[in-house]
């Protein structure tokens, strides 16, 4: 088979790739002028039937998420993206917003023209300093030259895209959270339903979608919705529920490999072939003992589960929750698993928002108990404790109202799961992890 | 005395147009004062709430949400330096880094350098992890640094 060309990073890296003129040179914005020309339900329909899921982590299908907006609606309706790629390992949305923007923004035109909306607001993540002034720069270009504004290209429809920027804080994310964010207040998630498409934004019918998503959108115009189709892997017939999972997908490696970075593939590559084909191999000679298949949310795949294809359906099947960002860690046989998991827990300790209490008491306990066994002083009940914590917390049981919580179940129950062993070691064995870094960061 | 200038004043109600309410334009009002007040004071909250057409409280509730926004008990620095410490980070040293640009500057993180120059925080995913560890220096991203280039960073600062 002939190696894959990228299409959502075709322009990534050559010179001059954010500016208009380049992005036009390149065939850029025809899409949407392309879009213009057809009715906007036929652009849903060519979005729907190309199959393409949400970027994001869920992996909602786009085309099926707009049709939920309530017919012949007055509006306004809004377009929210979001922007604020806060998953810890996740970085593909950061290198398309600097380096391509105007893919992106051309996505949010078509969208917009799709579900009859004419403002767009990016809510854009606070430390993406970058992005935020190329993003800018390539709006203010798009207004300068006719694409953004009054009556664009002569076909009576209007748009306005404005860049909103977060305050780092991880909920923001949760798309109701976002919501509540952009409308000045604190990020606290809405219960569902009403969903966004009826009542979401300033009150009014809104769509949220991601900034991957974005760019798949302009590319489905450019190339047709077959093109899209003819990319990942079909629905699972044994699942149901498996709406398939087509297309390119940007996969993000970090951590122990020799060659970090962000690739385009067809949907469905596993997580050996993206360490060992992309990323340069583990790093030192060493062994993988762990990969987080999606960003920390999804748990970990063993050793042995590294050949598990990382489409929306294959990650589930080995327990972790689901593809997520599809940014995949690599952990090396000797980082300590209790380190790691110890790490996911500070995080959702922070970041939890605070208002369920399952989530608010659930993830802040988590973090005590394996302070406490990193500390030499854990116990055996401890594990069982934390998988009794971990079980009882999330939109799954029913006790949170949005997935953050179950996000920060996953690690624990995966870990506890599949790394046992090394836990009860652990802890038998009394050691302990002493990093002068903790005591510093517990005072703050 | 007020503590909004009408410069920065004029610069929130530019904001207005963009949104259908008053109300959304409270985050982007407590950046462009933190930027310039280096915090948000009760006062400056005050006057965010009046120019808003909000009850103080409420501005206060979203600034107090974000841990982001400091109020005058905790003035940043005149640069605000953040190091990740999450999961790609902490596998290439983060922690160590963050540990070794704390003791440069004699300070815990979220304090500020004795000279006033430099807040050193922690950071959760910075969202640069194929270039970890990664340093925030305002919010600018700065990959693949070491003790070394940590200390070139804190010195050019």
């Amino acid at each position: 088979m002939a190696e894959f060309q990228p299409v959502l990073l075709a322009r990534v890296g050559k010179p001059d790739s954010h500016l208009l003129a380049t992005y036009r040179r390149d065939g850029g914005y025809e899409g949407f002028k392309k879009a213009l020309g057809m009715a906007p339900a036929e652009v849903v329909a060519t979005v729907k039937d190309s199959g393409l899921r949400g970027r994001g982590g869920a992996g909602f299908p786009t085309g099926l998420k707009w049709t939920f907006l309530p017919k012949d609606h007055p509006g306004p309706i809004y377009l929210a993206i979001n922007a604020d790629e806060s998953e810890p390992a996740t970085f593909n949305n950061r290198i398309l917003m600097e380096e391509d923007p105007h893919q992106v923004l051309e996505g949010i035109a078509i969208s917009c023209y799709a579900i009859k909306s004419k403002t767009a607001y990016i809510y854009l993540r606070y430390e993406y300093g970058r992005s935020y002034r190329v993003l800018q720069k390539a709006i203010d270009e798009c207004y300068a030259a006719g694409i953004f504004g009054k009556n664009i290209f002569g076909s009576g429809f209007d748009l306005d895209v404005v860049l909103h920027r977060g305050a780092a804080a991880y909920i923001c994310g949760e798309e109701t959270g976002l919501i509540e964010s952009l409308e000045g207040k604190r990020a606290w998630p809405r219960i569902k339903p009403p969903f966004p498409a009826i009542e979401g934004l300033f009150r009014k019918p809104t769509i949220v979608n991601n900034i991957e998503t974005m760019a798949c959108v302009k590319n489905i115009l450019d190339l047709g919705g077959e093109w899209f189709k003819s990319l990942g892997v079909p629905p699972d017939p044994n699942n149901p529920r498996d709406a398939g999972s087509y297309g390119p997908k940007l996969y993000c490696i970090s951590g122990h490999v020799n060659k970090p970075g962000c690739v385009e593939l067809p949907m469905g590559i596993t997580a050996r072939k993206l360490i060992d084909e992309h990323g340069g191999g583990v790093w030192k000679g060493r062994k993988a003992k762990a990969v987080v298949p999606g960003g920390i949310s999804m748990g970990f795949l063993s050793a042995s589960e590294l050949d598990t294809p990382l489409d929306f359906n294959g990650p589930g099947k080995v327990g972790c929750l689901g593809l997520g960002t599809a940014a995949i860690t690599v952990i090396d046989d000797e980082t300590s698993m209790v380190d790691v998991l110890f790490n996911c827990a500070r995080f959702f300790a922070h970041e939890s928002c605070g208002q369920c209490t399952p989530c608010r008491e659930g993830t802040a306990w988590m973090h005590k108990i394996l302070t406490r066994i990193r500390m030499g002083e854990g116990q055996m009940r401890d594990l069982d404790l934390l998988t009794e914590v971990a079980a009882s917390m999330g939109i799954i049981p029913g006790t949170t109202i949005c997935g953050l919580s179950d996000g920060a179940a996953w690690p624990i129950k995966n870990a506890i799961k599949k790394f046992r062993p090394e836990f009860e070691e652990y802890i038998t064995t009394g050691r302990k992890t002493v990093k002068p870094s903790e005591s510093l960061m517990a005072a703050h | 005395m007020a503590v909004l200038s009408e410069e920065l004043r004029n610069e929130i109600r530019a904001q207005f147009p963009k949104y259908p309410n008053k109300r959304a334009v409270v985050l982007p009002a407590l950046h462009l004062v933190q930027d310039a007040l280096r915090h948000v004071s009760i006062e400056a909250v005050r006057e965010i709430a009046q120019l808003l057409e909000l009850h103080p409280s409420e501005v206060h509730d979203t600034m107090s949400f974000y841990q982001f926004f400091k109020d005058e008990k905790h003035q940043l620095g005149k640069h605000r330096v953040w190091v990740c410490r999450s999961i790609s980070c902490m596998l290439r040293g983060g922690e160590e880094l963050l540990q070794h640009m704390c003791e440069r500057l004699h300070v815990h993180p979220g304090q500020t350098s004795a000279d006033g120059k430099i807040t050193m925080e922690f950071a959760e995913c910075l969202g640069a992890c194929e270039g970890a560890p990664c340093v925030l220096v305002d919010d600018e991203a700065h990959m693949n640094i070491t003790p070394e280039k940590a200390d070139e960073l804190l010195k050019n600062l």
